[in-house]
C-alpha cells in the first residue's frame, strides 16, 4: 500500500508540471501583446511604442520563454501569481478569498449532493422497476436538461421575491447557502444518483450476494454487503465530482452574486486580466490532479485489486 | 439499419428524433419560418404580451421573441452540432489510429490525451475564452479544443475491442492493408459506438453553451441565442419574469430530446440494456464512459 501511495503521488508531480507549462503557454498565445492588455487595462489614453516597451521590461517580457516560465513557476509555488493587470493588487489576494468561498459553496453543495445521490440511488436500485424508481429517474431526467442558471433564476423569482424568504444574492448568512446549494445539486444529483443506482444493481447480480442468500444470510446484511461494495464506484466517482463542481459553479455564482472565483474569472475573462486568469486555471487544475491522486488511493485503500495496476 | 427498427419502436424515441428533425429545419431556414426579422426594434411593442402577429410576444426592444427563438437554433443548436461533428471526427482520427496500430503511436496518443483530461474542462474552455476574447466562435474552438481527448479516449477502447476479434485477425493475415480493414470492417461496427457516445454529450454541450452564452461570454448582442435572450431577460426578471419562459423551454425541450434519443441509442444498440437483471457485468470502460460524460454538465 506504502508503495502504491508513493508511486501514485510521483506519477502527478510530472503531470502538474505539464499542466503549469501548458497554462504558461496557453496564456502566451493570446493574440494580444500582454503589454498592450496591461496598457489597456490601466486606462493609458494614448498607447505608442515606447510606452510598450517600457511595459514590458517591467513586466520582464523581454526575456526568453523558458526563463520566464520558470521565473514564474517559482513565484507560483510560493503562491505569488503576479499584479492583477486591472487593479494592481496581487492576485492572490484577490483569489485566496475567492477560493476560500467557492471552496466552501463547494464543499456544502457535495455533501448534500453525496447525500442525496447514495439515498436516491440506494433506494431505486432496491426498488428497481418499481414506481419509485421510475418516478425518480424521471424527474431527474428533466431536472437535467434544464438549464442551471435557468432554474436558479425561477428559485430566486419564486422563493425570494415572491415569498422573500431567502436572500437572492450574496453571502452574508448560512441562509445565503441554501438557493445555490440546492440549485447545484439539482444539476448534479440527477447525474451522481444514476450511477450509484447502476453499480447497486450490478451487485445486486454477483455471485456472492447469491450465496449470502443461500446461506439464509438476512436481507439487511446482504444489502450492506452489497453497498459497501458499491460505494466503492462511488467513492471514485465523486473524488472527481468536487473539483468539477469546484469548476463549474461559475453560471451559479454570477446568478447568485457569490464572491467566489466563478465572478472573479469572469470578470477577468471579460477585462482581459491574464495573471488572475492564468491563477484560476492552475490553481483549478492543481486540485482537480490532487482530488484524482486523493480518490485513486482511497480506492486503492478499499480494494486491493487495484494497487497492482500502476 | 437494426438500429432504425428498434428506435421506431419506443414511442419516445420517435417523438424526440420529431423534435430533433424539426429543429434543425427550422433552423437551417430559420427566415422563411421566422414571422419577423429577429433584430427589428420596436419600442411601441416593448413587452407586449402575446398577439396573433407575434406568437410569443415581443422582448424588452419590442422584437419578436418567436422569430428571436427560432434564429437562436443556429447558435444554440446547430453550431453546437457543428463543433460536435468536428470533435468527434477528430477524436476517431486519433482513437482508430491508436486504438488499432498500438505501439508507440498508441501510448504517445493516450499520454497526450491524459493531460488533456486532466485539465477540468470547463475551467479549460473558460481559459480558452479568456485568452482569445469573448464570441461564440472562440466558445466553439475552445470546446474542440476540450473535447477531442474524451472521444478518442472512448473511440480507442471501442476499437481495440473489435480489433482483437477473430476475422480482423484473419483479415489481417490474409493480407488485407490496414485502411481496408479499418474501412470495411471496423468502421461499421464501431459506428455505433460512437453514434451512442456523441449522442451523449450533446446535451450537456448545448447546456454549457447556453451557459457561457449567458455569461456575457458567447455571443455578443444583437444577435439572438438561447442564453443570451435569457441573460437579458434575467435583467426584468422582476417585473417581466415571464420573458425566462420561452427560451428556457426551448433549451429545456431540445436537451431532453437529445437525451432521450441517447438513451434509446444505447438500448437500440444493445438491447439487452431494457433488462438489467440479464446484464452482464460491465466493468470500467462504460463506467468511466458515463462519468466524463456529464462531466460538466452545467
Amino acid at each position: 500500500m506504502g508503495r502504491y501511495i508513493i508511486n501514485r503521488v510521483f506519477i502527478s508531480i510530472p503531470l502538474l508540471l505539464i499542466i503549469s507549462l501548458l497554462t504558461f503557454v496557453l496564456i502566451n498565445l493570446s493574440p494580444l501583446d500582454p503589454a498592450e492588455v496591461v496598457l489597456q487595462a490601466q486606462g493609458v489614453p494614448k498607447i505608442t511604442d515606447e510606452l510598450i516597451a517600457q511595459t514590458k521590461e517591467e513586466l520582464g517580457m523581454d526575456q526568453p520563454f523558458i526563463l520566464r516560465y520558470f521565473d514564474w513557476l517559482v513565484a507560483s509555488l510560493q503562491l505569488d501569481f503576479g499584479d492583477s493587470y486591472v487593479t494592481g493588487k496581487p492576485v492572490w489576494s484577490l483569489i485566496g478569498p475567492a477560493f476560500l468561498n467557492t471552496f466552501k459553496l463547494t464543499f456544502v453543495s457535495s455533501v448534500v449532493i453525496i447525500v442525496m445521490s447514495i439515498l436516491l440511488g440506494v433506494i431505486c436500485a432496491l426498488k428497481e422497476g418499481k414506481i419509485v424508481d421510475k418516478s425518480v429517474r424521471g424527474v431527474s431526467f428533466f431536472l437535467t436538461a434544464m438549464p442551471s442558471y435557468w432554474l436558479a433564476s425561477i428559485m430566486i423569482w419564486y422563493v425570494s421575491v415572491k415569498f422573500d424568504l431567502l436572500p437572492t444574492s450574496g453571502m452574508d448568512s448560512y441562509k445565503s447557502y441554501i438557493l445555490p446549494v440546492i440549485v447545484i445539486t439539482i444539476s448534479y444529483a440527477g447525474i451522481y444518483f444514476r450511477n450509484v443506482r447502476t453499480s447497486m444493481i450490478s451487485n445486486l447480480n454477483e455471485d456472492y450476494v447469491l450465496y449470502g442468500r443461500a446461506c439464509g444470510l438476512p436481507e439487511k446484511k446482504i444489502t450492506v454487503h452489497i453497498l459497501r461494495n458499491s460505494l466503492q464506484v462511488a467513492i471514485s466517482i465523486f473524488g472527481m465530482a468536487i473539483p468539477i463542481i469546484l469548476g463549474s459553479t461559475v453560471v451559479i455564482e454570477n446568478i447568485f452574486a457569490w464572491p467566489g472565483l466563478g465572478s472573479l474569472s469572469v470578470k477577468a475573462i471579460l477585462s482581459r486580466d491574464f495573471p488572475i486568469i492564468q491563477a484560476y486555471v492552475l490553481i483549478l487544475a492543481a486540485v482537480f490532479v490532487l482530488f484524482n491522486t486523493v480518490s485513486d488511493i482511497v480506492n486503492a485503500a478499499m480494494n486491493p485489486k487495484i494497487r497492482n495496476d500502476l | 439499419m437494426r438500429i432504425f427498427k428498434n428506435l421506431s419502436k419506443d414511442k419516445l424515441a420517435t417523438i424526440s428524433v420529431t423534435v430533433i428533425v424539426v429543429t434543425i429545419i427550422v433552423g437551417l431556414f430559420a427566415p422563411f419560418f421566422a414571422p419577423h426579422d429577429p433584430n427589428q426594434v420596436n419600442m411601441s411593442l416593448r413587452y407586449a404580451s402575446s398577439s396573433w402577429e407575434y406568437l410569443l410576444g415581443n422582448d424588452h426592444l419590442g422584437r419578436c421573441i418567436l422569430s428571436r427563438i427560432i434564429y437562436g437554433i443556429r447558435p444554440s443548436v446547430l453550431w453546437v452540432l457543428v463543433a460536435l461533428f468536428i470533435s468527434v471526427l477528430i477524436g476517431a482520427v486519433l482513437g482508430f489510429l491508436s486504438g488499432y496500430f498500438r505501439g508507440k503511436v498508441d501510448a504517445f496518443i493516450m499520454r497526450v490525451c491524459d493531460i488533456m483530461l486532466s485539465f477540468p474542462g470547463y475551467v479549460m474552455t473558460l481559459a480558452i475564452v479568456g485568452i482569445l476574447g469573448v464570441g461564440l466562435g472562440n466558445i466553439l474552438i475552445a470546446f474542440i479544443l476540450v473535447k477531442w481527448a474524451w472521444f478518442a479516449r472512448v473511440i480507442r477502447t471501442s476499437v481495440m475491442q473489435y480489433s482483437e476479434l477473430e476475422y480482423v485477425k484473419f483479415s489481417k493475415a490474409s493480407g488485407i492493408s490496414d485502411l481496408k480493414i479499418i474501412y470495411k470492417h471496423l468502421v461499421p461496427v464501431t459506428f455505433s459506438d460512437i453514434a451512442v457516445i456523441s449522442s451523449s454529450s450533446i446535451g450537456s454541450m448545448i447546456l454549457q453553451i447556453s451557459g457561457f452564452s449567458f455569461l456575457g461570454l458567447g455571443i455578443q448582442a444583437p444577435n439572438a441565442e438561447w442564453g443570451m435572450m435569457l441573460n437579458e431577460a434575467r435583467e426584468v426578471m422582476f417585473t417581466r419574469p415571464e420573458l425566462m419562459l420561452a427560451p428556457g423551454l426551448a433549451i429545456v425541450i431540445v436537451v431532453s430530446a437529445f437525451n432521450f434519443l441517447s438513451d434509446a441509442l444505447q438500448v437500440a444498440l444493445d438491447p439487452k440494456l431494457l433488462n438489467s437483471k440479464k446484464r452482464p457485468q460491465q466493468k470500467s470502460p462504460t463506467t468511466t464512459v458515463k462519468i466524463q460524460k456529464k462531466e460538466v454538465a452545467h
